[in-house]
């Protein structure tokens, strides 16, 4: 990683996150099981820093980040967030009030521009909404503010009584990055923001991320499933499978030397836009197993070409093999993986 | 940044501040069959409004004379001059039967003018007034006008006026019956959507309860509870409420799944995130978001309001005489003989149906116009 | 592109407008590409250039208020023999959309692998029913034989235990299998084409990879011709070798894949590969972007579509006149960067 390590202050940490699903049946609605969507995530995030989460649908990225700004409520596990008055609060059992009241500080970026503007409001009062919740009543300041964050994001401010239907989809997502930065958060969560666009408008996004960032020394969880995209915008990087983080490193050693089986497969799994590099993928066999009815031993192991007896029989822990590089893989230490970077 | 070159039309900055309920009206606009179902409706409510105004005659006052005369046709050109008039009726009885015969006497012209003054009726219960959109010019005080648009009942009441009260009766139960179905589904079926647990349960066994049990039974059941020496006022209010009660139930439902579809849409996410109250996610986000199809399920509510109210009345267990609804003036076409002898006083019908059709299309139109998603 | 073998299908000026209340939309606008036997054509563009339009009006199911106004389809089917002076040329266009001679092209000869693979089967129906429904529709043969063909297809695309799947649902298979058994079912006529439409999009990365080993497999060993649509620069550079590149409804620029992925002509070309992060770029240095967003079909520019957006942007040029698809050093670009205004060669700029 280039960027010097400015600040070694821990924004966030996340300890032993679980989130259950019920599987009920029945009339009675009997729980018969549960999905475990979120299993045992423990993760920290620097201010300042980007961390990626990556993996396949169903590996519980995307509620591990809803836990985190407690748009759902964890099964079990901590949430520890530092305010900015330097205090060390657990947003997992935080009453809804004092919630409320550090909402400010903790943002989101949505996947999806369409859904995530209320289609019957102006962008006035989309980008105003979370001002005049949190304090600011007065119509005129509050134009003012939202004027100044249409600027910011590349909107022109005469755009502002206008009604999201107007704009693209690219147009959209810079409105909701305004909304999410309204409050002057400390932390976003972006969930695939750029997922959803046309390849010639991903960039601008990225840009603007990256450039906010800096502005604001806004710290990021960057919630993605495109490897190029999360290579290119983030500091570190931890891949998620069946609800649990199965490697976690600096991406740039991620990407040049995976060290579990299944980032490396992950990786080679992506179409190079280069037709001079024709892949030489590992393909992997089968399917993600569902969090529902895991398989024994390591959730990897149906699918991966190195298991062992004791992948087969014991779910290996998370291990940090070389600073700062943490692997769940029993054979992480003699394995040699190819990456791409 | 790049702030975006634009150049925008004027048609195009109309659009993008077009709040929701413009676009929703721009695409209703375009189904021109919806349109004119809702000039026909206007129409339609103006009459419900102001039946007196409308009417040519008292829709109470009976005459045994005058009993079972056929509709007049409204002439409107009199020797290439305008000139409304209708020709007079000549009863004779036969002397076998001793049943009157009516008979068009072409010889003798009635005037029939625009504006004129008639019997004294009550405009919508705040004054009294005799003029009428229709009549015959310079009728004597205390006679009736010898204008029978739509006939005469066995009862000699005239069947134009007595319909232009049966349409305010059943609009205003269909109407006010929803009005009270909404405010029970929306408040049912929001607290059943948005508290879930145990609430939820309980309202959702209700509804289905309430929805497995046949209807005509219910009614009557219902309507025999209610004491027969209720005023028709009275009755009227009783009958509206008891078809809320059952009307309510799909609406209830389709709240219920809005809310809970809602609750997870990333905007309302957004909101909660914001800071936003509980309250004001429900008020400013998820209560707007699904306006607009309570709007359009409410409108195709209404016409089986007026059926079950028709219904109702025409099988003797809704409202009674002296109420006028148009559920009560079908009770008179009961029988064959009334029909054979009097075939107008089945246009009362015809009324329904036009009502019912217009408020399907427009339903329809609204629902649509109001989802985005429909093509 | 590969002369020896003569093309398949030819696309010449394709031209499908979508009459609206609003305005005629001109989706496709003069798209012309060849397909040849055993070769993978790409067709890349972002929402609203038209790639699914063209797709859909090579099958002729373009919906109302769709047509095609112009242009011709010419389809070489394979069933002439090896004598190929005498074959056939059938024009799709010609054809009437709901037709008997359509019907028997489409499904049998060109075969869709459409992209949601959730809603392409029947819930009511066993994934066998509707393979063997498709192969007894086009072949004569009993039903007996079908489901041994079709036994045959679904064991073809490394779908495990096929005689059991095949009395399975579509919702009781995971999402790979159920893309796996509608390339089968695609597969199931041996179609001389296969159009492939975001055949990737709605599934996992690890699982993208299998698909994509088995369609080029699949290809070595028949020497099908494959369309891809895609807006996944990256599945168009492994995967294909010839690419179209469009923007609202006109092609911008066609050539090999490895002229386009490494000597690009057209400034949207070059503009949208400089603007995908690579895993190779290096990471947080802003990426150069396209400025603006895709206009609205409505509000198509005037001249070339792209010049309001466009860096090489000739003012009085771009702006005013359409240029055309022009041979440009074996390539075919339309920008007057590479012609004058009459459409004469202007050679490089």
């Amino acid at each position: 990683m280039d960027v010097p390590e400015q600040n070694h202050k821990v924004l966030l940490e996340v300890k032993e996150l679980k989130k259950y699903f019920p599987i009920t049946q029945g009339f009675f609605r009997k729980t018969t099981g549960y999905v475990r969507a979120v299993d045992d995530v423990s993760f920290s995030i620097n201010e300042g820093e980007t961390l990626g989460l990556v993996g396949e649908s169903g590996c519980g990225k995307t509620t591990t980040s809803r836990c985190i700004l407690r748009a759902q409520l964890p099964s079990s596990g901590q949430i520890l967030f530092r305010t900015k008055e330097d205090a060390v609060v657990d947003l997992a059992t935080l009453p809804e009030r004092p919630l409320r009241a550090l909402r400010p500080e903790m943002q989101m970026i949505f996947q999806d521009p369409f859904n995530s503007l209320d289609a019957r409001m102006t962008l006035m009062d989309i980008v105003g909404e979370p001002l005049l919740v949190n304090g600011l009543k007065d119509r005129e300041e509050r134009t003012e503010r939202v004027a100044d964050l249409l600027r910011l994001v590349g909107l022109r401010p005469e755009y502002m009584r206008r009604f999201p239907h107007a704009f693209s989809g690219g147009e959209r997502q810079r409105i909701g990055i305004a909304r999410a930065l309204a409050l002057h958060p400390r932390l976003v969560v972006a969930d695939e923001p750029v997922s959803a666009l046309d390849v010639s408008v991903q960039a601008q996004v990225l840009n603007l991320l990256l450039e906010l960032q800096e502005k604001f020394h806004l710290t990021y969880l960057f919630v993605a499933h495109n490897l190029s995209v999360v290579k290119h915008i983030t500091d570190r990087v931890a891949v998620m499978y069946v609800g649990k983080i199965v490697e976690l490193a600096k991406t740039a050693e991620i990407f040049s030397a995976p060290r579990h089986p299944y980032t490396a497969a992950l990786m080679s799994s992506v179409p190079v836009p280069d037709p001079r590099l024709r892949m030489q993928n590992v393909i992997l066999k089968g399917e993600v197993a569902s969090p529902a009815n895991p398989p024994s031993g390591c959730y990897f192991h149906p699918r991966c070409d190195y298991a062992t007896d004791i992948c087969r029989a014991e779910m290996p822990e998370l291990t940090e093999i070389s600073s700062g590089h943490f692997v769940r893989c029993h054979r992480a230490e003699e394995l040699t993986l190819a990456g791409i970077g | 940044m790049t702030v975006m070159p634009v150049e925008v039309s004027e048609a195009e900055e109309r659009v993008s501040v077009a709040p929701n309920w413009q676009l929703v009206w721009w695409r209703f606009r375009k189904n021109k069959l919806a349109l004119f179902s809702g000039v026909v409706l206007i129409l339609i409510f103006i009459v419900a409004l102001f039946p007196g105004f409308f009417g040519t005659q008292d829709p109470q006052e009976t005459s045994s004379r005058l009993a079972f005369i056929p509709m007049q046709t409204l002439h409107f050109f009199d020797e290439g001059k305008f000139q409304p008039f209708v020709y007079g009726v000549v009863g004779n009885r036969d002397p076998k039967t001793l049943q009157m015969k009516w008979e068009i006497d072409t010889t003798k012209k009635i005037p029939v003018n625009f504006l004129v003054k008639g019997y004294t009726y009550e405009v919508l219960g705040l004054f009294s007034t005799d003029w009428h959109i229709l009549g015959v010019a310079g009728a004597e005080e205390g006679t009736r006008p010898e204008i029978y648009l739509l006939g005469t009942d066995r009862l000699g009441r005239d069947q134009w006026s007595r319909l232009t009260y049966g349409i305010q009766t059943s609009i205003s139960i269909g109407v006010i019956g929803v009005i009270l179905s909404v405010i029970l589904g929306v408040l049912l079926g929001g607290i059943s959507g948005y508290v879930g647990g145990l609430p939820d349960m309980i309202i959702q066994r209700i509804i289905e309860l309430l929805q497995s049990l046949p209807t005509i039974p219910i009614w009557m059941a219902m309507t025999a509870a209610l004491p027969r020496d209720w005023p028709p006022s009275k009755v009227y209010f009783a009958i509206t409420v008891i078809l809320s009660l059952i009307g309510w139930t799909t609406l209830g439902r389709e709240v219920r799944g809005r809310f809970l579809s809602l609750r997870e849409e990333d905007f309302v996410v957004a909101a909660q995130l914001s800071g936003c109250s509980q309250l004001r996610i429900i008020t400013h986000h998820m209560v707007p978001a699904f306006a607009s199809h309570i709007i359009a399920t409410s409108t195709l509510a209404i016409p089986s309001m007026i059926i079950s109210e028709t219904a109702l009345s025409f099988l003797g267990l809704g409202l009674r005489a002296p109420a006028i609804s148009l559920g009560v003036l079908l009770q008179e076409a009961q029988t064959l003989q009334a029909v054979a002898l009097a075939p107008w006083l089945l246009y009362p019908g015809i009324a329904v149906i036009l009502i019912v059709l217009v408020l399907n299309l427009i339903g329809d139109g609204l629902r649509d116009a109001a989802d985005p998603y429909s093509n | 592109m590969d002369n020896q073998s003569s093309p398949i299908l030819e696309v010449k000026d394709l031209k499908t407008y979508f009459m609206m209340d609003e305005g005629v939309v001109k989706a496709v606008d003069g798209v012309s590409f060849d397909v040849y036997p055993g070769q993978a054509v790409g067709i890349v563009g972002e929402s609203g250039c038209g790639k699914s339009v063209t797709m859909r009006s090579v099958l002729r199911i373009v919906d109302r208020p769709g047509r095609i106004v112009g242009g011709e389809l010419l389809f070489h089917p394979k069933s002439g023999g090896s004598d190929s002076d005498k074959q056939e040329v059938i024009d799709l266009v010609t054809l009437d959309p709901k037709g008997s001679q359509m019907r028997a092209i489409r499904g049998a000869e060109i075969a869709l692998i459409p992209q949601e693979p959730m809603t392409a089967f029947s819930p009511v129906h066993t994934i066998g029913n509707q393979i063997m429904e498709a192969i007894l529709l086009h072949q004569e043969v009993s039903e007996a034989e079908a489901r041994q063909q079709a036994i045959k297809v679904l064991h073809e695309v490394g779908v495990s235990m096929p005689e059991k799947r095949l009395d399975a649902y579509s919702w009781q298979l995971s999402g790979g299998l159920r893309q796996r058994a509608i390339i089968a079912m695609a597969l199931s006529c041996h179609p001389s084409i296969l159009i492939a439409d975001e055949p990737t999009t709605a599934i996992d990365v690890t699982t993208q990879a299998q698909i994509l080993d088995l369609l080029r497999s699949l290809q070595q060993q028949s020497n099908t011709a494959i369309i891809f649509i895609t807006h996944d620069l990256g599945v168009v550079a492994q995967m294909t070798n010839y690419v179209v590149v469009m923007y609202l409804g006109r092609v911008m620029e066609a050539g090999s894949v490895d002229e386009i992925f490494h000597a690009p002509k057209h400034p949207y070309t070059q503009a949208l590969l400089r603007s995908i992060p690579s895993v190779q770029s290096t990471p947080r240095v802003p990426l150069p972007t396209i400025t603006g967003s895709i206009p609205h079909p409505f509000n198509r520019p005037p001249g070339c579509p792209f010049h309001p957006r466009c860096t090489a942007f000739m003012k009085g040029i771009c702006d005013c006149n359409v240029p055309e698809l022009k041979t440009v050093d074996g390539q075919r670009v339309s920008c007057f960067l590479y012609q004058d205004v009459e459409g004469e060669d202007r050679g490089r700029a």
